[in-house]
């Protein structure tokens, strides 16, 4: 089965089974690893990447689902990504506020962040809780997580996404 | 953990759908969000030979206010209900059923009537339906029918939908004003309830149970005390009569029948203070 995504701002044309999930695809096929795989059960978040602007469990999308979309994934979400050495607001709020321990989880709660913050530009302590309540952090990190993104809700740019 | 082989075919209206499904039989499934779906497939519960991508159809995604009630498509997503201004102002109960739903990552992706298909006694939605006596269109090779939702859900991940039928549009009358409180009780934010309750209190009040029995549904002696007079806890009282509640590592059917009275009470006392 034929697919054409926009992944990262580049556009690709792949032959895919199609049973293949978008996370496979954008791992094993674009060689993208920084999406990682968790739980595999759509529960844990690890797996999340942008799908059209919108969070999404990779693990639980197929990859011809996804034909015609545009994916970003963590790797190209900085402005100028990956060549720029400068982070994504939401990057540098993390960085800043310890927002991760191990960094397992951290490629998928940027990314549930980054929706997040691009349906509610000013979210509550609360909202952000809940928001984030599709990614698991087995550090218990959640507090500065928490921090971050409310940090990274006052920056500037912080919605924004490379095309 | 990755699905069995399977053919895959994007049907470009509902008639193509409607078709391929009449062609390939029992051996093809419809694909709308795959949040039901696709995880069943990862595990190989299910291992259909032919999946029909009906998630292309955006005409299918829509929340419309129509004379008396108000009509969802089949292919709306959890997120576009939870956000829905046309909800919010004649069915707060079903954008707040919506919003309750798995994480912002599920609400993304799944429809509604992917859900209702699947026929989960644990869902959200199918007690919304109940309580407020709603009705699923379906479409299949001699046209549409209607079905209330008190014939729709049949047993287990049953429902009445036959094998060659898409569900189209779900329609809920207009409860504008109506007091309501939808209550769910989970272990971790994500889950599906352990015990669920949708309320509707209008003439002749509505309670959906959800994960009570084999299929969603309705508190009719809950129904039936409250429209003879009763009080919030007498009528709370009888929240799981007739309920066959399923015992798994969450709860034992006592403890659903427990929370089940708890939680209608807590629905009956807040629809009162709204």
């Amino acid at each position: 089965m034929h697919v054409s995504v926009t992944v990262n701002g580049g556009r690709h044309d792949d032959e895919v089974e199609p049973r293949l999930l978008l996370v496979h695809y954008l791992r094993e096929v674009r060689g993208l690893t920084a999406t990682n795989i968790g739980c595999d059960t759509s529960s844990c978040g690890a797996c999340t990447v942008l799908l059209d602007g919108e969070s999404v469990k990779s693990c639980t999308v197929l990859a011809v689902q996804a034909d015609g979309s545009t994916i970003t994934t963590v790797e190209g979400l900085a402005p100028g990504a990956p060549e720029a050495a400068e982070l994504h607001p939401v990057q540098q709020a993390f960085r800043e506020n310890h927002g991760l321990q191990c960094g397992y989880c951290t490629p998928g709660m940027v990314m549930a962040a980054v929706s997040l913050l691009r349906e509610n530009g000013a979210p509550t302590e609360a909202e952000v809780r809940e928001g984030l309540d599709g990614n698991l952090c087995r550090c218990t990190g959640y507090h500065n997580i928490v921090k971050a993104v409310l940090a990274a809700s006052r920056m500037p740019g912080a919605t924004e996404v490379p095309a | 953990m990755i699905p069995a082989p399977f053919e895959y075919v994007r049907a470009s209206s509902v008639d193509e759908a409607v078709a391929l499904l009449g062609e390939h039989g029992d051996d093809a499934k419809l694909l709308a969000g795959g949040h039901s779906l696709l995880p069943l497939m990862k595990l190989r519960l299910a291992t259909p030979a032919v999946l029909v991508d009906i998630g292309r159809l955006r005409d299918l995604s829509y929340v419309e206010e129509r004379h008396d009630h108000v009509a969802v498509g089949g292919l709306t997503r959890h997120r576009d209900l939870e956000s829905s201004p046309v909800l919010a102002q004649h069915v707060p109960l079903l954008a707040a059923a919506a919003h309750s739903i798995g994480d912002p990552q599920v609400r993304h992706r799944g429809t509604i009537g992917g859900s209702l298909a699947h026929g989960d006694p644990a869902s959200d939605v199918p007690a919304v339906l109940l309580a407020t006596r709603a009705t699923v269109v379906a479409r299949g090779p001699d046209g549409e029918r209607a079905i209330a939702a008190d014939d729709f859900f049949e047993g287990f991940l049953e429902t009445a939908l036959r094998p060659d039928e898409v569900l189209t549009e779900v329609r809920i009358p207009k409860l504008t004003g109506v007091p309501w409180s939808f209550q769910k009780f989970t272990r971790r934010a994500q889950d599906w309830a352990i015990v669920g309750v949708a309320l509707v209190r209008n003439g002749s009040s509505g309670v959906g149970l959800v994960n009570m029995g084999s299929r969603p549904l309705r508190a009719v002696a809950v129904e039936d005390a409250l429209a003879s007079g009763a009080s919030v806890g007498e009528a709370a009282a009888l929240a799981a009569e007739g309920a066959d509640p399923p015992a798994d590592l969450h709860a034992a059917p006592e403890y659903r029948a427990h929370l089940a009275r708890v939680l209608v009470r807590r629905a009956l006392e807040e629809a009162t203070a709204r």
